[in-house]
């Protein structure tokens, strides 16, 4: 077959759009737009690599920091949140064994939560809107250095990511717990308190364990869902305060910015800014790593019940953590600071290393395993957690923190690493696991471009992780420019690990186009000709 | 007395180290997987167990570990029974500092109070020596109280930038030469050599 031809058609036959169920072509709307967010965010990554390493003129201050602001956003929203979304909602009526509650709700979210990342991302594109993402106020509503329609885009954009995140939230919900149309009754609360884990608590303390109806991918799903929506509020919320005083200045009435408590403000945005960087990532995350484990090895997860436990005690110690932001805060009290800041915090190392800890023992007892992409990917993820939390954990000392806070160490070490290559390698292994599933057994075009994703990726995200780490260390900021080339060795060194992560991404893209075929990327996106409710095509008869 | 440059030389030793020991041991238990089975071992609760107890106690322990081996930490917690010696005010306003007194002279083994005040936008307070190694900060944020004891133990000339991101006016907010530290037995080398300081 010409290599024309393959990039039109795909490979062996492509996608073959005709057996697809409106669920499969959901889930991938989902993640082929999360991809391209990927790629979108992984290339303004690029660029402010560049503007660290030398001044580029064509990239002022202003430019820099609206491509700070949108980037995070770009990547948690419209990459991380899509492919999950997808993801989950697949997998949700796929272990449940019972048709999504709604395809419309699910299609409604992707086209939200594509949308509106796009419309956010202009604000930044187009008005240079730059408050970056933790929105510390007032500077949100600084109109003197922010043009207020930029404001108004931004708003709208997050506006609609949310809209998209509560109605996933609901169907995700209302799968689990609704009654399918000639079912037998569900019950509905028994199945939500399953999903929710006080089954499981009650069952870690019990010596006869009580039966769970709800599968433990999808108690996983359903706990990082809830501080999903948790989220959701607190940043609506905060866009509801940004309208009213942009619609203050708007038309002349002055509010002033002291009525807002600058560091009230600043707590109650980072409880729910944590809600998505130690809730839902470590939740979810833990959870994709046992759906994972489960189905490489066809094998019962390890220590189940301590797992699902676990999962309850996650939830609830990201709903308490979020001090550990504000440990340079001179004005928070020190009790916060230690008690949750330090102590709460120092659990997610409990949490998280008892999910390494069972997923790894999960694979262990079934060897010997192939080394296939999905289990190669997700041993990358299990080591960029097993990097980036340590790191996490050290910075929220008060010791520490007085010499780490907003260095590059946090941004670097931390986040990097655990969103480039413990997140982003968990969700490669699902994408590269479920890819014959969503597909009905599309071919893979080729297996050396896979590998050379996995090798390209690992070690550019560790080493760009490490390289912004150690420039951290040696006291670089991590929302400032520097110009004299003070930490030039160390940004060169992270610039060739992005330009790593950039090839990797294009080899994987390339990899993906070829295999479904331009005709099938663009056939995901027409409505699926079968009308089945299932979650994957009813077996054929011999 | 230890400083920044000792605890963070410290960090990325001991950081490199658990990096290299978490990659190695993934890289083995890669190639081990795919190995036939010899015996099933490393799933007893007793390992598991101490494993989740070595967790809790090293995620525990190194706040107790800096709060005895980091100085300022036990200055943080103890700051409203101590009394200091100087206190400077810095005042934050549209992206400019300006400082009670300028340089702001201390002496050795004083303790000082720099007491930031913002009028406007959240702010931060960095103390950089001139190889641009942090010393400490703190952030700045309005209507908020924002004073951070310290004590110097080793000469040197300081400047102080801006630690948080205040809009893209904010960026390079530095005010050089603006901290000197004398009368202490020691230089501080990285901030007496003043190669390369923006």
């Amino acid at each position: 077959m010409s290599f024309v031809n393959t990039l039109i058609n795909g490979h062996e036959g492509g996608l073959k759009l005709g057996s697809m169920t409106p669920m499969q072509k959901i889930s991938l709307r989902f993640v082929v737009l999360g991809v391209l967010f990927y790629g979108l965010a992984a290339v303004e990554g690029m660029m402010m690599r560049v503007v660290e390493i030398t001044p580029v003129a064509a990239i002022d201050d202003a430019h820099f920091f609206s491509i700070m602001t949108v980037h995070p956003m770009v990547g948690v929203f419209g990459s991380t949140y899509m492919i999950v979304f997808g993801a989950f909602l697949f997998l949700v009526p796929f272990f449940m064994k019972k048709p999504i509650f709604s395809l419309a709700l699910a299609n409604a979210s992707w086209l939200l939560i594509g949308g509106g990342t796009f419309i956010m991302w202009l604000a930044g594109f187009l008005f240079a809107y730059a408050p970056l993402y933790t929105l510390y106020w007032p500077l949100p509503a600084d109109f003197a250095q922010f043009n207020i329609v930029g404001g108004l885009f931004y708003v709208v954009g997050v506006a609609l990511i949310m809209v998209g995140t509560f109605l996933y939230s609901y169907n995700v919900f209302k799968t689990i717990m609704y009654t399918p149309k000639g079912w037998d009754t569900q019950p509905s609360m028994e199945l939500f308190k399953d999903a929710i884990g006080f089954k499981a608590i009650g069952n870690f303390f019990k010596g006869k364990k009580t039966e769970h109806i709800v599968d433990l991918p999808v108690a996983a799903i359903s706990r990082g869902t809830i501080d999903v929506g948790l989220n959701a509020v607190v940043i609506t919320a905060a866009g509801v305060l940004l309208l009213i005083y942009m619609f203050g200045a708007l038309f002349g009435f002055g509010l002033e910015k002291t009525w807002v408590d600058a560091l009230l403000y600043k707590n109650i945005f980072w409880w729910g800014l944590d809600l998505i960087a130690d809730g839902l990532v470590l939740i979810f995350v833990a959870g994709t790593w046992y759906i994972l484990a489960m189905m490489i090895t066809g094998k019962d997860l390890f220590m189940k019940h301590i797992a699902r436990a676990a999962l309850f005690v996650e939830m609830v110690v990201s709903w308490t953590v979020w001090s550990h932001h504000l440990m340079s805060d001179q004005g928070q009290s020190n009790l916060l600071k230690v008690l949750s800041g330090e102590m709460v915090t120092a659990l997610e190392l409990v949490t998280q290393g008892l999910a390494v800890y069972v997923t790894l023992v999960t694979l262990y007892k079934a060897r010997p395993l192939k080394m296939t992409n999905e289990l190669k990917f997700l041993l990358g993820g299990l080591l960029g957690f097993m990097l980036a939390v340590p790191a996490g954990i050290i910075q929220a000392d008060l010791g520490m923190n007085r010499v780490l806070h907003n260095t590059q160490w946090i941004i670097g070490s931390h986040v990097h690493v655990a969103i480039l290559v413990g997140l982003t390698m968990t969700l490669y292994s699902a994408i590269y696991l479920l890819l014959p599933i969503l597909t009905n057994g599309a071919k893979l075009y080729s297996q050396k471009l896979a590998t050379a994703h996995f090798w390209l990726h690992l070690v550019g995200g560790i080493g760009m992780g490490s390289f912004m780490g150690m420039a951290g260390i040696d006291g670089m900021l991590r929302r400032a420019v520097y110009v004299d080339g003070e930490y030039n060795t160390y940004m060169v060194l992270a610039g060739i690990c992005g330009g790593m992560l950039i090839l990797a991404f294009a080899l994987f893209l390339f990899n993906v186009v070829m295999t479904f075929g331009i005709k099938g990327l663009i056939g995901i996106y027409s409505p699926a000709e079968s009308d089945t409710s299932d979650c994957v095509p009813a077996p054929q008869e011999a | 007395m230890a400083d920044s440059i000792d605890v963070l030389a410290t960090l990325k030793l001991v950081y490199g180290l658990y990096a290299f020991i978490a990659i190695s041991l993934i890289g083995w238990f890669g190639y081990r997987i795919t190995k036939p089975k010899d015996h099933d071992a490393g799933a007893k609760p007793a390992i598991f167990w101490t494993y989740v107890a070595v967790l809790a106690v090293v995620g525990t322990g190194l706040h107790f570990l800096t709060y005895n081996a980091v100085p300022w930490v036990s200055i943080d917690l103890n700051r409203a029974s101590i009394e200091a010696d100087t206190v400077f005010d810095i005042t934050y306003e549209d992206h400019q500092m300006t400082f009670s007194s300028f340089p702001m002279r201390v002496g050795c083994g004083e303790h000082v109070v720099f007491n930031a005040t913002s009028n406007d936008l959240t702010y931060g307070f960095g103390i950089f020596r001139a190889d641009h190694t942090m010393v400490a900060q703190m952030q700045v944020v309005p209507q908020s109280r924002n004073d951070l004891m310290w004590k110097f133990d080793r000469n040197g000339t300081y400047y102080i930038r801006s630690t948080e991101y205040s809009g893209p006016k904010g960026a390079r907010m530095v005010a050089k030469d603006a901290l000197v530290v004398s009368g202490c037995d020691q230089d501080d080398v990285r901030a007496v050599a003043r190669r390369g300081q923006s």
